[in-house]
């Protein structure tokens, strides 16, 4: 049986305390991507109670995402937006899902993350992280951006940190281990560094402002 | 000296670009930050560095 809204918000509220859950229940977070780290901060964050989430990227699921991102073999050639927020459903019935299946551009980033309090940058690709980061850092300065740099291959998870670059820039990750040097994916490091990503989130939206 | 990512160099007078270009950055895969502000990649030919600045460089590396 699916407990009503009310349980669950003061489910979240035992656990998180009253004044961060409704802090919480009124944040919108824009996820800019929906892979390894973008569909595990998605999923952490709407078990935290995040109201609502905007969820952009224009991919489907591929067989070679299974290891790392939150969808199901079943969900494989679906829509990534489509099939994360049919597993957010499952998880968090209650928050308010709003979902693009296209690909962010300079053109279109504004109207996109115009109603978002706090920017999630969960992108693969170096250039499309540096495009989005560059652009809405210039676009929103009132917003808080979290954005991630380093977080390929199996070296030690101790490396991944927070840090707080300036008063609206959050940069998780150990900065150095990229794809582009020939490492691989693991599920493990990448979710840890999508914690640090999430982590960040609640504790701005908590005003905990330091990294 | 300008404090780029926390250790002093001698790159005042010098434009972001001229700067990044030097120390092998890829221009489309970094966001730069002088005191606090983030410097639109449109000046990167003539926003000048000065003594004193405290600049971070953000570059980006693949994966997520």
């Amino acid at each position: 049986m699916i407990p009503s809204e009310k349980e669950m918000y003061s489910a979240c509220e035992q656990k998180h305390g009253k004044e961060a859950q409704k802090a919480f229940s009124e944040a919108t977070v824009a996820i800019c991507g929906l892979g390894g780290l973008g569909s595990n901060v998605a999923v952490m964050l709407a078990r935290a109670g995040i109201g609502k989430l905007i969820l952009i990227d224009f991919d489907r699921v591929d067989i070679t995402n299974l290891q790392r991102q939150q969808y199901k073999a079943c969900q494989t050639g679906e829509y990534k937006a489509d099939a994360l927020k049919a597993n957010l459903l499952e998880i968090a019935p209650y928050a308010n899902y709003k979902t693009h299946t296209l690909r962010i551009t300079e053109d279109n980033f504004y109207s996109l993350l115009s109603p978002a309090d706090i920017i999630v940058e969960a992108f693969d690709n170096a250039e499309a992280k540096a495009m989005l980061v560059n652009n809405a850092l210039e676009a929103f300065p009132e917003k808080y951006i979290v954005t991630a740099s380093g977080m390929a291959g199996i070296a030690s998870g101790n490396m991944i940190k927070t840090r707080k670059l300036t008063s609206k820039l959050y940069l998780c990750g150990d900065s150095v281990s990229g794809v582009e040097d020939g490492l691989g994916l693991y599920s493990a490091r990448v979710a840890m560094c999508a914690s640090h990503e999430a982590l960040a989130v609640l504790r701005i939206l908590i005003g905990e402002y330091e990294a | 000296m300008v404090k780029v990512n926390g250790e002093s160099v001698n790159c005042g007078g010098q434009t972001a670009e001229q700067f990044l270009l030097e120390h092998g950055y890829d221009l489309k895969r970094v966001a730069v930050e002088c005191n606090g502000e983030i410097v639109p990649k449109s000046q990167y030919s003539s926003y000048v560095f000065k003594d004193g600045d405290s600049v971070e460089v953000v570059r980006f590396v693949g994966g997520g």
